[in-house]
């Protein structure tokens, strides 16, 4: 179980989805149905998505609603993907982003 | 190319309410909404709204999200609503591109309500690039739309409404806090919720700020100093707090890079936000046909987006040759509610910013 999954909530109910495995850095994690990328990695302990291209420092997301860029990853092969928002999907392949990104 | 009547660019309150009084009165209606599910940012507010009964007070905003969207069927107009599809241009002939569930698509509208809403705002100073400093609004999301804690300890800077009441949404999702910061003088949101919070032990600092962030690849400290009457720092007064998550709740602007493409009259105006477009009582823009609703036109609340939303929604409506004689008094009552919302001595800043910028006060 994760620690940091809300499972008591005097408001919201949080019905546990189904186990969703991904793959992040050549880790294997699980996340849950319902979940986006950023979410999963979160949950999971993960907090740096990438180093930025020029600086090399931790890059993790900001906004978490697809505004800001802060959280891009490569995501089956494809970089520049905004993790916050895109849906987590089994077998999902995801990378760290150190770079601009090369389009496949 | 698609034409059509009305294009309604978001699906929070105001493009929801826009899309509602359209239908209403007989217009097909195309909604195109970014995320993969409608309400905007209504779906993480667990919090009752206050307002009055026209904008579902007392009743909370994920609750809020379902009936605006619910609403929608069995309308003498129909409203197509279309998850996943980011406008991407507004063209000088009128034609808006988007892409739509990954496909390249090109619309033509009669009409076209921006409801874009904002994006928040970030602070200055050093290690806020850390992983670990979240927008107030992304600590939102992660806890009460996916269910994850954002870390162990929160430190909140920011004690406008945002910042308080994600602050007790925090403690309700079990995550402890270890202050509240805020620049300012006095506590700038409800005193309702400051209590909620203070109740819970938790302080909140006024005249304070944050220095710096620091861990190793991600937040783990932060150093915190007072102000003086010059927003000064005090020597001596640093202070460190072992804190996982540095939340920043300084504000909103408008997400408002649609209406510079479609190059209408924007105005630098603080109290708003930031740029924003002119506008005139029916929310229309300085071009024909081109209306505005909700934070996209200055930041406020959710229940005057809805209003506005309304507007916006009748008057494209008139203008597309639709109107009933329900149209004006509908309209009507609707400059009534914003004028009643924008009544109180909390509001001033937003009076005065919706004067310059030729709105409803």
């Amino acid at each position: 179980m994760d620690s940091n999954r809300i499972l008591e909530h005097p408001i919201l109910e949080f019905t546990e989805g189904e186990d969703l495995p991904f793959s992040f850095d050549g880790r294997q994690l699980v996340g849950k149905s319902g979940d986006t990328i950023a979410s999963a990695l979160h949950a999971a302990g993960v907090r740096v998505l990438g180093h930025h291209f020029k600086t090399g420092r931790p890059r993790g997301f900001y906004c978490a609603i697809g505004n800001c860029s802060s959280c891009l990853m490569i995501v089956n092969g494809v970089p520049n993907v905004r993790v916050c928002v895109e849906p987590l999907q089994a077998g999902m392949v995801v990378c760290s982003q150190n770079d601009r990104g090369v389009l496949p | 190319m698609i034409s059509l009547p009305l294009l309604i660019v978001g699906a929070g309150p105001a493009g929801l309410c826009a899309a509602y009084r359209a239908a209403e009165a007989g217009v097909d209606v195309l909604i195109l909404e970014r995320a993969q599910k409608a309400g905007g940012q209504l779906v993480k507010q667990t919090h009752k709204f206050f307002g009055s009964e026209k904008q579902f007070a007392s009743t909370r905003g994920i609750e809020i999200a379902k009936i605006l969207t619910n609403r929608l069927q069995g309308l003498p107009g129909r409203v197509r609503l279309q998850t996943d599809a980011t406008v991407l241009g507004f063209y000088e002939d009128g034609v808006v591109t988007a892409q739509v569930q990954g496909q390249f698509m090109k619309y033509r509208p009669d009409c076209c309500i921006v409801a874009t809403g904002a994006s928040e705002k970030t602070l200055a100073f050093a290690g806020n690039d850390l992983p670990g400093v979240y927008g107030a609004g992304a600590v939102q999301t992660l806890m009460n739309e996916y269910g994850v804690r954002p870390g162990n300890r929160v430190l909140m800077i920011g004690a406008g409404n945002i910042g308080l009441i994600v602050s007790y949404q925090l403690l309700q999702a079990g995550v402890k806090l270890a202050a509240v910061l805020d620049a300012a003088d006095e506590i700038g949101g409800y005193l309702v919720h400051a209590s909620k919070i203070r109740r819970a032990g938790v302080p909140i600092l006024t005249r304070h700020t944050v220095e710096r962030a620091y861990g190793n690849e991600k937040v783990e400290h932060a150093i915190i100093h007072a102000l003086d009457d010059e927003w000064k720092k005090i020597p001596g007064s640093e202070q460190q707090l072992d804190v996982d998550v540095i939340c920043i709740a300084v504000g909103l602007s408008p997400l408002a890079d649609l209406l510079w493409q479609a190059e209408v009259k924007m105005k630098y105006i603080a109290a708003l936000g930031g740029y924003v477009p002119l506008r005139d009582a029916d929310m229309m823009t300085s071009a024909k046909g081109l209306y505005i609703a909700g934070d996209v036109a200055g930041i406020e609340e959710a229940s005057s987006a809805m209003v506005e939303g309304e507007i916006a929604g009748i008057a494209a409506t008139q203008r597309l040759g639709f109107s009933t004689e329900k149209s004006e008094l509908l309209k009507k009552d609707c400059l009534q509610q914003l004028r009643q919302l924008r009544a109180g001595p909390g509001s001033e800043k937003i009076r005065t910013g919706m004067a310059l910028a030729g709105g409803y006060v």
